[in-house]
């Protein structure tokens, strides 16, 4: 009985995982390719998350869940070519304090467009309640963010490694001297690459509004959890990303089943351990650049 | 020779002397107020309606003249975390030059600004921290408590949960909040659920930085219990309900805290269960109506309870201070220990209890209103009458010397 318990905990963990890996997959993309770290990159979470309220309001669910991500990914893409773009050859410092501000600066015009205060959100109601599947209780509207989670996952995995744009983004993270040598230039790819990356930061946003609240340093809190990911996960590496992802996911639940209050230490402690053994994270790959 | 321009200068001097003294003193010395509450974090939703309120109460006292004559100058600053607290709450009394210390919702913060005020010797009106250890083991003669402290809380909730069939021979599930508000009130709620003969058969710690409950709802699914009782803080509460909706499990849920703005977060459909509250935007006395009408044209919505309380411990201060005709911190104590009645806008007036500087103050329980009949998005509440009841002393709720030994 205890250990199916626990089974369940662990399939809990999983379909958590997926939301992580929305966050995580974008901030390792962004790194990989332009060598940024993109501090501001739980912003983008944010504001996915108060697009959808106000579409919601206008529009319904199910558009502001499609909109939202559209809508954030267009900012992402100025925010690419007007600031990004500056620090992809510049000192790592400068990028990481230029997008650090930039965090700092979004989490505070949230608190003057929409207040302090948290927002309401709700899902509809056919969403609400739980399916029974065996032993195992599954959300109902956790099972439609773990088929969206999947979709997404697959449609990323497919543009990397089966089109030319893939190619180029992947020969771009191991050999950028490489693919300029070749005449092709890697700016437009990543402003593709920060588009999709934001836009897949504001789908996670969208899709958490109706579980946990809407307030200005969701952002903040979020950002925390996805570098743990990426960290173990490893740079580079889209299946590292997404084993990290799942890994978290389980190992918080597992922990809060047996000891609560160090459900959120967990994570750290796997991140401290998994970088112990491999300090390249769980699948990152020997990246020429930024050793 | 003196020119005419000179008699011009020096007369207009004197008639500004003579005809304005009020406005040439205040200017010089305004009285200030030190105000530390959090602002971000998962108790910062509430520090911005604290904010709030203080700041209507020291517009109004400030139009009406000040306090001897002189404004009342409010520096609020976000107190972060207890070590920050600590170190600008010391700041504020030697680099600024604070009168008094007012402010805090967090526990822990209080907890580490009233060890300052004890060591400077100065005054800190405590506002809206809850933890019983606060005024009772770590109580000190230099803080004041305005805000119910937990046994209150827990009384004002058990004593409905009773009547509602949810304690007596029941098996109860807690989750608590894990600092020190919601260890104190998790220790609390088990005297009164032991008391009452109800079991606790599990009582969950959650970090304040949790987001995701799901692992411990499905601890709850396994538990089997009759009733979940939380004994959660800040927006923690807020996820929990909406996560507890999501998933549809058919237990009853109910906690010994929810503030009204948490409430509101949660959004109709989301909520249910019975809470505690220390004031609500509904009670039927004119100060309320008239506090209320003025938070609404300024801010458009409804006050939440943090800012009542800010509001009437700004007043209480000024009272004080006419009344002792002082800003000498040993004055004012003095002047609170002597348990003068404060109006709280309440049916009844509140005082100082002196022997553990606590206000003693009506409290009250909410449910939630019957679907579709909130006329808007802060009207989802049903807020029911005062306890005690206004034949009972206000003292009942109260933790007693025994439960809640202060020394100071």
């Amino acid at each position: 009985m205890q250990l199916l318990f626990l089974l369940e905990q662990v399939v809990n963990g999983l379909v958590l995982g997926g939301y992580y890996l929305l966050i995580a997959l974008g901030l390792s993309l962004i790194f990989s390719v332009g060598g940024v770290v993109n501090l501001a990159h739980g912003a983008f979470y944010a504001l996915g998350a108060y697009a959808s309220l106000e579409i919601a309001r206008r529009l319904g669910f199910g558009a502001a869940v499609a909109l939202s991500p559209v809508a954030v990914a267009l900012l992402g893409v100025a925010f690419e070519r007007f600031i990004l773009r500056r620090f992809y050859t510049a000192d790592p410092i400068l990028s990481l304090l230029v997008t650090f501000g930039l965090a700092l600066v979004a989490e505070q015009a949230i608190r003057m467009i929409w207040g302090a205060a948290p927002l309401p959100a709700s899902m509809p109601q056919a969403l609400k309640g739980s399916v029974i599947l065996g032993d195992f209780l599954f959300s109902r509207y956790r099972l439609l963010l773990l088929a969206i989670v999947a979709m997404v996952l697959t449609g990323i995995w497919l543009l990397l490694n089966k089109t030319s744009f893939g190619r180029v983004v992947r020969a771009g993270i191991q050999r950028p001297d490489m693919v300029a040598a070749l005449g092709i230039r890697l700016q437009p790819y990543m402003t593709t690459v920060v588009m999709l990356g934001v836009g897949m930061a504001a789908l996670a946003g969208a899709l958490f509004a109706p579980i946990a609240l809407v307030h200005p340093a969701m952002g903040a809190e979020i950002i925390t959890v996805a570098f743990v990911v990426v960290v173990i996960g490893g740079l580079g590496s889209f299946w590292g990303v997404v084993l990290a992802a799942l890994l978290v996911g389980v190992v918080r639940g597992v922990t809060i089943h047996f000891v609560p209050a160090a459900g959120e230490a967990s994570m750290y402690v796997l991140m401290f351990l998994v970088l112990l053994f491999r300090p390249r994270g769980l699948l990152g790959e020997r990246i020429e650049k930024f050793e | 020779m003196t020119s005419r321009r000179d008699v011009l200068k020096a007369g207009a001097a004197g008639a500004l002397a003579l005809g304005f003294p009020a406005i040439v003193k205040a200017q010089s010395a305004a009285i200030k107020i030190g105000h530390l509450t959090p602002m971000t974090g998962f108790l910062g939703a509430l520090g911005v309606y604290a904010v709030k309120g203080i700041q209507i109460a020291a517009e109004e006292i400030n139009a009406a003249g000040g306090v001897m004559g002189r404004k009342l100058d409010v520096m609020s600053e976000d107190s972060v975390n207890p070590a920050t607290a600590s170190t600008k709450a010391q700041r504020m009394f030697e680099q600024d030059k604070v009168d008094v210390l007012m402010g805090e919702i967090n526990s822990a913060s209080a907890k580490t600004i009233m060890q300052v005020a004890e060591r400077n010797k100065r005054l800190f009106m405590q506002i809206g921290a809850r933890s019983d250890e606060l005024r009772g083991s770590g109580c000190n003669r230099y803080t004041f408590h305005v805000d119910i402290p937990v046994t209150v809380m827990v009384n004002a909730e058990g004593l409905a949960l009773l009547r509602d069939g949810l304690i007596k021979g029941k098996r109860i599930y807690s989750l608590t909040s894990d600092y020190l508000f919601g260890h104190s009130l998790s220790k609390a709620a088990k005297n009164f659920i032991a008391a009452n003969g109800g079991t606790v058969i599990g009582d969950d710690l959650v970090a304040t930085d949790l987001t995701d409950f799901s692992p411990y709802l499905l601890k709850i699914r396994q538990a089997k219990p009759d009733f979940i009782a939380t004994n959660l803080g800040g927006n923690q509460v807020t996820n929990f309900v909406k996560q507890y909706a999501e998933f549809g499990l058919p237990y009853p849920v109910a906690g010994f805290n929810l503030n009204t703005a948490d409430a509101w977060a949660a959004g109709e459909g989301n909520l249910g269960g019975i809470w505690p509250t220390v004031w609500h935007h509904e009670i039927d006395t004119p100060g309320s109506k008239a506090f209320v009408a003025k938070y609404r044209a300024k801010h458009g919505q409804p006050p939440e309870n943090h800012a009542w309380i800010e509001y009437v411990s700004l007043h209480v201060m000024a009272r004080a201070m006419a009344e002792t005709k002082s800003t000498d911190n040993e004055k004012l104590i003095a002047y609170f220990e002597k348990e003068p009645k404060f109006d709280l806008l309440k049916p009844r007036q509140g005082y100082f209890r002196s022997w553990d500087h606590q206000m003693m103050q009506e409290a009250y329980t909410f449910t939630v209103k019957p679907k579709g009949q909130a006329k808007d998005q802060w009207d989802f509440l049903q807020f029911g009458p005062a306890v005690p009841r206004a034949d009972q002393p206000l003292e009942i709720l109260a933790p007693t010397k025994e439960q809640n030994a202060c020394k100071m």
